[in-house]
């Protein structure tokens, strides 16, 4: 139960990167990141069957700066949103070279 | 049974996640998403941790959704079906890494032979017995972690008055 979980993990973790990776939409990749994520509290909760409680209660710090990080990252989103009436990350290209 | 269940909610996963990635539409992106938070809170169930189930159900799927659903409509995004993938040789390159990246944890996790439940998963079910399914959690949180947990208070403060200032009309 705990290899499944583990390999699990890895796969969700894996499909949030490839999704960061080919998504442009600012919003989606914020989801995938979202993802992976979730599939390390997956990891945590699995290996703590192995290491006792600690694992748990990181993956309660991991969800609390998760929340707070989502609701800086959309802000963030709508302040840009405002600047450049799109999310698609193609557009912004003020600090690329 | 267990197992089986196990698997049932690994694959609703998975889906859930390649429709999070695949999607056209942002809201189906995100109805994809709130797929994979209940069937890893199924998951987390499986696992014998009940409290964190709750939490993600009431957090994850609750309020974060919930919040990246109101900015989607705030945006007017529901609409934006076009197609954002960046096609090519990019995406190809990047499946390929990202397949062999999971392939060799896979690989690697299975060669590891990891036991089935260890001397932990003993400590867990002792703590549950003893102090119930939140007390057993409550109970480390607030003696060992009490320090980070207050951080982790100031922290949200933080994130509540940066969203606030962020998000705010700029008068300028």
């Amino acid at each position: 139960m705990i290899t499944e979980a583990l390999v699990l993990s890895a796969f969700l973790f894996v499909l949030g990167t490839f999704g960061v990776l080919v998504r442009r939409n600012a919003i989606i990749m914020f989801l995938c990141i979202e993802l992976q994520l979730n599939a390390v509290n997956l990891s945590f909760v699995a290996f703590s069957r192995i290491h006792g409680m600690d694992g748990q209660i990181f993956v309660f710090f991991v969800m609390t700066v998760a929340a707070a990080e989502a609701a800086v990252g959309l802000a963030i989103i709508i302040s840009i949103f405002r600047h450049y009436e799109t999310v698609n990350v193609n557009n912004f290209k003020l600090l690329r070279w | 049974m267990i197992t089986v269940l196990f698997y049932v909610f690994a694959a609703i996963a998975v889906g859930g996640a390649l429709g999070v990635v695949m999607s056209k539409s942002p809201v189906g992106s995100l109805l994809s998403m709130v797929a994979t938070l209940g069937s890893m809170a199924a998951i987390f169930v499986l696992l014998e941790a009940h409290f964190l189930a709750a939490i993600q159900i009431i957090v994850y799927a609750g309020a974060i959704m919930v919040l990246f659903l109101f900015v989607i409509m705030l945006l007017n995004l529901g609409h934006d079906y076009q197609k954002d993938l960046e096609g090519g040789v990019l995406a190809l390159a990047s499946f390929a890494t990202v397949g062999a990246m999971a392939g060799f944890l896979s690989i690697q996790l299975r060669g590891a032979g990891l036991a089935e439940d260890g001397p932990g998963g003993a400590a867990i079910d002792a703590a549950m017995a003893e102090h119930g399914v939140v007390g057993a959690i409550a109970e480390p949180l607030y003696t060992t972690y009490v320090v980070p947990f207050e951080i982790t208070g100031i922290l949200l403060l933080v994130a509540i008055v940066g969203a606030l200032v962020l998000a705010k009309k700029n008068p300028a």
